[in-house]
């Protein structure tokens, strides 16, 4: 298989492990979702880097952007590539991401060290919700 | 130096994603356990896939930005780590945001009293 038909297939596994097999339905929460766009930036950041330096390259017949020569720097933008990488590394982070946090919450789920919880933070943040049970200002 | 370029990304990935277990009290990093459970399938499956893709040819490394140790298969250390340490900032920014923004994850009791606020009802 291509890296293009490998990355799609890995999404719906992802996916589906975490809607049918862990049952954590991470994919349908609000959480996940601002989670992810965070880790979305930060991946076209990172992941740029290391296909902008070409530390990783790529065939060019295993990926939808099939025109960047096996020497050469890949475009920023076009020929299949977001950020230099390739736009099949999106697809590959995703299913990283959903599976490793599905089996986080899974792992929860089993009473695995559940909690405690995360926050509330030790710095205020604008916005932030005062923890009825903290006094004015916070711990 | 250059043979730690894909390290330091790694290092980078870590600071920019660490700092919320101190701000946000993400308390990621006490439950080893937890996190151990959850990144031994990732790396174990994603390894396999890195392996099979470099054996395709589909992707390859520059040598001159690697650490150099290499496991059976051709896979670099520095992708072994990066199964790593991708789990774990994921996991930081998760608990972050249901630190700051009280959204369910999926792991909590529909009864339990979190942070003073019932979770079932957020």
């Amino acid at each position: 298989m291509t890296y293009t038909q490998l990355a799609v297939v890995g999404v719906f596994v992802a996916v589906a492990i975490d809607l049918f097999v862990f049952r954590t339905g991470l994919v349908r929460r609000r959480a996940f979702w601002a989670s992810y766009a965070i880790i979305f930036l930060f991946q076209l950041l990172t992941n740029g880097i290391l296909t902008g330096l070409r530390i990783v390259r790529y065939d060019g017949a295993a990926i939808i952007g099939s025109s960047t020569a096996a020497d050469s720097t890949p475009a920023f933008i076009g020929d299949g590539r977001i950020a230099y990488a390739p736009v099949e590394d999106l697809l590959f982070g995703f299913a990283l991401v959903v599976f490793a946090l599905s089996l986080w919450v899974f792992w929860g789920r089993r009473n695995v060290q559940r909690t405690p919880y995360s926050g509330p933070p030790r710095i205020p943040y604008p916005g932030a919700q005062q923890d009825p049970r903290l006094g004015a200002g916070g711990k | 130096m250059s043979h730690l370029a894909y390290v330091a990304v790694l290092v980078f990935i870590l600071i920019g994603a660490g700092w919320l277990e101190v701000a946000m009290r993400t308390r990621v990093f006490s439950k080893w356990r937890r996190m151990i459970l959850t990144i031994v399938p990732v790396v174990v499956i994603f390894s396999a896939w890195d392996v099979y893709a470099i054996a395709q040819g589909h992707w390859s490394f520059d040598w001159a930005h690697v650490t150099g140790v290499v496991f059976p298969g051709g896979l670099p250390l520095d992708e072994v780590l990066f199964f790593i340490v991708v789990p774990i900032a994921a996991i930081l920014t998760l608990e972050a945001v249901r630190a700051v923004k009280r959204w369910q994850v999926g792991d909590e009791p529909a009864d339990e009293i979190v942070n003073g606020s019932r979770m079932g009802e957020l």
